[in-house]
């Protein structure tokens, strides 16, 4: 054992791999989540063993189609003709050397902009059709596609070395009775594989022995899951007996499920000596794990490289669609409609005039209909008017492309990655305690954040710290709750061997209780005595023990999956009962000094039927006890109530008075058992676990017949302490408009007073309970809307404007009523009241309760949802709402793979959510209609345009100019207004959370602003394309000359309006916006510098006349007065809130506060509406 | 958790401070108080008025004599294609007009086209560049087509369609029986004749088809000296459009009777186009034209207009700026 293994010695490969883990969400996607019963109850235990807890059934005989069958040691017959199982050399590169240029361009056009582009530039190619010249017309799509190749040849370059790598490791294969070594690539399905400690594991292996006698393994599984914690694996004892026999073993047949992503989940049985043995989760090891703190394991590989779990889970997220943005796709096929239309229009006009004309096309000087220079005399490039009209239609297509703003889905990527930059910067989400960072791994919904009106949080971990703390215990009838804090130097600590051990956690010591721990004499103290046994036993805790830079002193680490158990074992060490070893057999416990050795001779595990865990333990003095503990429902039940009634009465109401402190409690029974029970109990114990069918519930009547008459013990209460910040946070949220539910596993009294720590509920609300089941429910829901009509009425009659706060609703539903009414029809009802509670609150509901919940609201309104979480029991609620968070805490980072945002602290949603999702929605949502408009204006500009040349789409503009348009001219202020600009600073939108409304609303992209902003855009073409030509009419000016007036009107004018529009000049913004102008003046010059275009010093011509400049000014003024005129009459008459904050901002009415950002808490009028 | 952990080297990943990342950067926040939007918009108003002002003054000053001649300039006959495209006939063509004002040298003469689609995606594209400056390039001429390669596929030089319909009406001018002057030097941009059309490229194979689109070119002078050809080569924006023919370095006196002697050669009757004689002068905004001078005076009018509204509706609908009491949530449902 060494200190190592708490951290992750990985090798340098897996830390990539960790990346591709992120980005597989699907390891949640599975239908069995381990956690499901113990991360929604109040105690989580580990459940080791899969056969029993979570699976229902444990056995399943596996059909021989659906299995795959591995012989041990016998590769060859394993891998013979039919079954072509996968080598164990992985790829996670995507490209060879060859392949690279087709499969990386197929890729890239999945983009449907780019397929857009390339029909565009195809079209173009057609001599028919040649608009513009062939470099103008591929330049774009060309260097779009050469970046994003170059990125992917070189993140391609780093996944093929870093495969390489890891297909050269080395582990110790079984070779003719030899064990020698090989690459890993060269491993293979059945090949019997030896690791030793602290190595990586090459392929997912069935453990057919370990180092420990009985079996035990222990993995680390960071790279998989990310959990830091060790989790038990076991090899079969069948198989253990034969470690020595290696050399010739042979003639094992493991059937097991075909391949699956599903890293919590195996099934298998094993022949071995004609029996037939079940595997499942906790006897396969998979590829990335550790091995820790076991010296070696043996175990037969049974899935390799692709097949592993791992590999399989390393497929890519799935994106979510932002709500704008499918928006703003709505609105883009309004576009292409106009496109259409526009296109429609010249083309028809065009067969129009060619009708008109029909006679006189063929000595027209400027159409030429035929070809002379030939012999025979032949139509030249004139196809019939119905095709004339085609082709006009197709042209005008490409003229017009920009009409669709495909630019705008690369700007708009652009601008989420620099708003997800900002994010991850932002030193006010930086959680120092976890030292984490933001982290956004959905790129493609950060608006979305702006515009959230539920947010839906799961207590433990996210509102609280998920870090147990042992705060009480009612021991015998006693309360013992004045734990005073003391040094750790002071605290316990035991010798061993010389050297001082001591736990690494103190909790807080009853000197009562502490002195009471030492008179084992008296019966108090024998029954403290057996009640801290039982806590340092009946868990699954692992101690390690940790060096410190004292060599005398070593620290005992408990490592194990419930920070409950951790909490109470931590606790027990603390009054000298120190759990110091554990193997699979039996455990050591330092008792004040005295190293006594426990042997364990069964341990029934923890599920969410019994909500209890047992062991069995043999104690020093040859007694046989069973020690219980669990949740005080079930707990109850199985209690010898007859025995000391008053003991069990003055229990039960120190249990109230915990979990009313918000305390989680568990209540710990034990008895004695005589050998005779012993012996039954064990041969039962015996058949039941080894049994093929029903093992699971076999193991669970066992467990209930020795779970019973059990003498109490006492309770213990424990701490979930809140998060920092969390009561102020729910409040800005509050007062945000946004509505928080919490979905919590706990017991209604400890979620209750956990929402009013939290400021969830508080006095003022009305609080509806409902948890009954079946029938009764309709009747509550009935009398909940009853109750809310008559509590409207009374503040509708009293006071009409103040009434919100005085009578706001809060709704406490417990999972079992939640169960019922999501699968009836109460469901409409449910929805109707819980939109009208100010808070909702659901305590024990399981986790898919909690999907179901998210999907309630989800599918019934358009409002934004966001669910907020830490743990695996999470997980569906993240996937299900339409932003989920992530909480990187104590729990693993199952939630944090699943979820499209991670943070450290729960009140990081503050920032979050009413400073970076407003901003990010205010600049995406202004940055789409400026981009609308922009295309759109060049679009009516060349439209106008071609009404003036027969129908025929010349361009006056160069085809350069209107390539590079969307491409220089335009395209960096608004990116950097996109990804700068600020309604708002910081301190003001903290100080009012209300200004979040504007996004809730869709105050700033809607389709009124739409159908505006095109009303805009048609006067402000207008201006651009009629003021010089009706200046220039009956005038010398060439096509080129005014060509440029327009292209630099246009440009000049957008960039003159979203200068109008920006509300904080930074330099840059200045560098950006003026620099455009600049910039096209320069490539208009350059352009008209060329001698070979017809265009050639059009440009220094026309700019050489005064006129050219009036007009240019005359076009921004007129063009950009209504818009200036409106705004201004809409600022001042009718200012929205954003405004009116803006002007206070300003001028200084909100100063003296711009401290007060890190704690967002006001004092908030009583007149507050939140609805 | 590893508080004490002997090795906690970790890196703290906290985000360096700058006030980039922190969005904190120093910025300018223009806000729209009433002071500075009544002031943007008289200083509009007072801005625009003059340069109204002075367009249309300048509008005023020029002389601008039209005539259009393609109607009268042929017999009231139904075969006028026939008449113009025959080249027999004698389509000599006198018109006379008065001069209205004082025009002051230099005095531009102008042909104008109506409904000639110099435009026209077939007439635009059909031109060499590349074939007028580099004598190399000479057999350049696929981008001409239809009017690229003589019939026996010989290379035209200048090819193409604009190059072709060169318009070829001639005008002498004379007044009081005295012949005026018109100076076809220097008509065309000088980038043109330097850098565009070489001086050793001749016209070759010009205007020998069937069908004749407008004048020829002599053979024995170079492209860069052709100017006339240069001005047409630089096709108009609009349909409606002029053109300089030349200039007259006199003046010209009010009342004066010009004569024209017209050479009605170019073809427009097969399209309807109108063709007109333009006598104008300049200034600096141009010919004749007022718009330019109305929409100043409309737009600093309306800023004007709307400025004096502002600054009363300020005056009697006041509201106090950023109260932070005028937030929606801050105002009593009742008010509203």
């Amino acid at each position: 054992m060494s200190v190592d293994f708490v951290r992750s010695p990985s090798s340098s490969s897996y830390s990539i791999k960790e990346v591709s883990f992120r980005e597989g969400n699907d390891v949640i996607v599975n239908p069995v989540i381990r956690y499901d019963s113990s991360g929604s109850n109040p105690v989580r235990h580990g459940s080791r063993g899969a056969s029993s807890g979570g699976f229902g059934s444990s056995y399943k005989e596996i059909k021989d189609d659906d299995a795959r069958l591995v012989y041990v040691n016998d590769p060859l017959r394993t891998n013979e003709k039919r079954f072509r199982f996968a080598g164990n050399s992985i790829r996670t590169s995507k490209y060879s050397f060859l392949t690279f240029l087709p499969r990386n361009l197929f890729e890239q056009f999945h983009r449907i902009a780019y397929i857009y582009f390339l029909v565009i530039a195809i079209l173009n190619q057609l001599p028919q059709l040649a608009v513009f010249g062939r470099g103008a017309s591929i330049l774009p799509l060309a260097l779009v596609l050469f970046v994003t190749a170059v990125k992917d040849a070189y993140e391609d370059f780093r996944r093929h070395r870093s495969d390489r790598i890891e297909n050269n490791r080395v582990a110790s294969v079984l070779v003719n009775g030899e064990f020698g070594d090989k690459k890993w690539k060269d491993i293979c399905v059945g090949e019997v594989v030896k690791i030793s400690g602290n190595q990586t594991l090459p392929c997912d292996m069935v453990l057919l022995s370990t180092s420990d006698a009985t079996g035990v393994s222990y993995v680390q599984t960071t790279n998989l899951d990310g959990e830091s914690n060790l989790k038990t694996r076991y090899a079969k004892q069948e198989t253990q007996a034969k470690a020595s026999l290696w050399g010739e073993i042979g003639g094992m047949l493991i059937k097991c499920e075909k391949p699956n992503r599903n890293i919590y989940g195996f099934q298998a049985n094993m022949e071995i000596d004609g029996k037939s043995i079940s595997l499942g989760p906790s006897n396969i090891i998979l590829r990335g794990c550790e091995l820790k703190n076991t010296d070696w394991v043996i175990g037969v590989v049974v899935y390799a490289g692709k097949e592993t779990k791992a590999m399989l889970n390393n497929a890519g997220a799935p994106s979510k669609r932002s709500r704008l943005e499918k928006h703003m796709n709505k609105e883009i096929i309004i576009l292409s409609l106009f496109l259409v239309a526009l296109c429609t229009v010249v083309s028809i006009s065009h067969g129009v005039w060619l009708r008109q004309h029909r006679k006189e096309l063929y000595l027209m000087q400027f159409y030429r209909k035929y070809d002379y220079s030939e012999p025979e005399v032949e139509k030249y490039e004139y196809y019939g008017w119905g095709m004339e009209i085609f082709f006009v239609f197709l042209m005008s297509v490409i003229v017009f492309q920009v009409m669709i703003p495909i630019s705008l889905y690369i700007s708009v990527e652009l601008v989420r990655i620099g708003q997800a930059y900002f994010m991850i910067r932002d030193d006010r989400m930086f959680d120092k305690s976890t030292n984490s960072r933001f982290q956004c791994r959905a790129l493609n919904i950060n608006e979305d954040l702006g515009q959230i009106k539920y947010v839906f949080s799961d207590k433990t971990g996210t509102l609280t710290e998920n870090k147990m703390e042992f705060q009480c215990a009612s021991i015998g009838g006693v309360d013992y709750d004045n734990g005073k804090a003391i040094d750790t130097e002071t605290g316990y600590s035991a010798q061993v061997d010389g050297m001082v051990l001591r736990p690494k956690m103190m909790v807080k010591i009853d000197q009562d209780l502490l002195h009471l721990s030492k008179m084992k004499h008296t019966d108090e103290g024998k029954h403290l005595c057996d009640f801290l046994v039982a806590l340092a036993a009946c868990n699954t805790i692992v101690p390690l023990t940790v060096e410190t830079s004292d060599p005398a002193v070593k620290l005992i680490e408990y490592q194990g999956e419930s920070p409950d158990e951790q909490a109470l074992v931590y606790a027990a060490a603390s009054y000298g009962f120190m759990l110091v070893e554990r193997s699979s057999g039996h455990i050591v416990i330092d008792i004040q000094g005295e190293r006594q050795r426990f042997n364990v001779l069964g341990l029934h595990e923890f599920d969410s039927d019994r909500k209890r865990m047992s062991v069995i333990i043999g104690c020093p003095d040859q007694t046989v006890k069973v020690f219980v503990k669990g949740a005080d429902t079930t707990m109850f039940q199985v209690i010898d109530k007859s025995l000391n009634l008053n003991m069990v009465k003055a229990t039960e109401s120190h249990l109230h008075a915990y979990s009313s402190k918000g305390l989680r409690t568990l209540v710990i029974g034990m008895r004695e058992m005589s050998t005779s029970e012993f012996e039954q109990w064990q041969s039962s114990y015996d058949s039941a676990s080894t049994a093929l069918m029903g093992r699971a519930n076999l193991l669970r009547k066992v467990a209930s017949n020795v779970e019973n008459n059990l003498r109490l013990l006492g309770a213990s209460g424990i701490e979930d302490k809140l998060q920092q910040g969390v009561p102020e946070a729910i409040e800005s949220l509050r007062t945000a408009g946004i509505k928080v539910w919490v979905l919590t596993g706990d017991k209604q009294e400890t979620a209750i007073s956990i929402g009013y720590s939290s400021k969830l509920l508080t006095s003022q609300m009305t609080q509806i309970v409902i948890n009954n089941k079946s029938d009764s429910c309709r009747k509550s829901l009935d009398d909940a809307l009853q109750l809310y009509k008559k509590l409207s009425d009374v503040s509708n009659s009293n006071d009409s404007g103040n009434g919100a706060g005085t009578n706001q609703l809060a709704l406490i539903i417990d999972g079992t009523s939640l169960v019922y009414i999501l699968e009836t029809e109460l469901e409409e009802k449910l929805f109707e009241l819980s939109s009208k509670c100010t808070a909702v609150l659901c305590c024990r509901v399981a986790p898919l309760q909690k999907a179901g919940i998210v999907a309630l609201i989800k599918n019934r309104t358009d409002d934004m949802t966001l669910a907020i979480g830490d743990g695996a029991n999470d997980v569906s609620m993240i996937q299900k709402a339409d932003v989920g968070i992530g909480i990187s805490g104590q729990e693993g980072r199952q939630a944090v793979m699943a979820s499209d945002f991670s943070m450290g602290q729960f009140r990081f949603l503050v920032p979050l959510l009413l400073i970076h999702g407003h901003w990010n929605y205010q600049r995406i949502s202004y940055m789409i209609l400026y981009n609308f408009y922009r295309n759109v204006v060049l679009v009516f500009v060349l439209f106008w345009y071609a009404l003036f040349t027969g129908f025929t789409l010349t361009t006056a503009i160069t085809d350069w100019s209107s390539v590079l348009y969307t491409v220089i001219y335009t395209s960096l202020p608004t990116i950097v207004v996109g990804v700068l600009d600020k309604d708002l600073g910081r301190s003001t939108l903290l100080k009012y959370p209300q200004l979040y409304g504007a996004g809730q609303r869709g105050e700033s992209y809607n389709g009124n602003l739409f159908w505006f902003t095109i009303l805009d855009t048609l006067w402000q073409s207008i201006a651009v394309f009629f003021i010089p030509l009706i200046a220039y009419w009956d005038s010398t000016v060439g096509i080129s000359a005014l060509g440029d007036l327009w292209i630099l009107a246009v440009v000049i004018l957008v960039n003159v309006h979203l200068a109008m529009d920006v509300i904080r000049w930074y330099t840059i913004t200045h560098i950006a916006v003026w620099g455009s102008i600049l910039a096209t003046f320069i490539c208009v010059m350059v352009i008209d510098a060329l001698p070979f275009l017809p265009g050639y010093w059009a440009f220094f011509m026309i700019a050489k006349t005064k006129l050219f400049w009036v007009c240019l000014l005359g076009i921004v003024v007129s063009g950009l007065v209504p818009r200036f005129v409106v705004k201004v009459f809409v600022q001042h008459f009718k200012p929205d809130d954003i405004q009116i904050a803006r002007v206070a901002e300003k001028f200084g009415y909100l100063q003296g506060d711009a401290e007060t950002e890190m704690n967002p808490i006001f004092d908030l009028p009583q007149r507050t509406a939140t609805t | 958790m590893s508080s004490d952990d002997g090795s906690s080297k970790k890196v703290s990943r906290k985000p360096r401070y700058s006030r980039f990342t922190q969005q904190e950067l120093p910025a300018c926040k223009p806000i729209l108080t009433p002071a500075l939007v009544i002031g943007i918009l008289m200083c509009l108003g007072i801005i625009s008025i003059p340069i109204g002002l002075l367009a249309l003054s300048a509008s005023k000053n020029v002389v601008e004599v039209v005539d259009r001649y393609d109607d009268v300039c042929i017999p009231s006959t139904d075969q006028k294609v026939g008449f113009i495209k025959d080249p027999a006939t004698n389509k000599t063509c006198i018109r006379t007009f008065t001069i209205p004002k004082k025009m002051r040298k230099p005095v531009y003469v102008y042909y104008q086209l109506d409904n000639f689609y110099q435009n026209h995606r077939r007439y635009v594209k059909s031109r060499s560049d590349r074939q007028l400056w580099n004598p190399k390039a000479e057999s350049s001429t696929t981008v001409c087509d239809p009017e690229g390669q003589t019939g026996d596929g010989k290379p035209i030089v200048p090819c193409g369609l604009i190059a072709w319909s060169l318009f070829n009406d001639t005008y002498m001018l004379s007044k009081n029986d005295a012949a005026l002057q018109i100076n076809k030097k220097d008509i065309a941009w000088r980038s043109d004749r330097t850098h565009k059309f070489s001086s050793n490229i001749y016209p070759k194979n010009f205007q020998n088809g069937t069908l004749i689109g407008g004048g020829k070119l002599d053979e024995s002078i170079p492209l860069s000296q052709q100017e006339d050809l240069m001005v047409w080569m630089r096709t108009s924006a609009l349909p409606t459009f002029r053109k300089l023919y030349g200039k007259i370095e006199t003046d010209l006196e009010a009342n004066e009777k010009i004569t024209v002697t017209i050479q009605n050669n170019y073809n427009t009757y097969s399209f309807n186009g109108k063709k007109k004689l333009v006598i104008s002068t300049a200034t600096w905004i141009g010919g004749k034209n007022d718009f330019i001078g109305k929409m100043y005076m409309a737009v600093g009018g309306t800023s004007i207009v709307l400025g004096v509204i502002f600054s009363l509706l300020y005056v009697f609908k006041p509201r106090p700026l950023g109260d932070p009491s005028y937030l929606s949530w801050n105002k009593s449902p009742t008010l509203d």
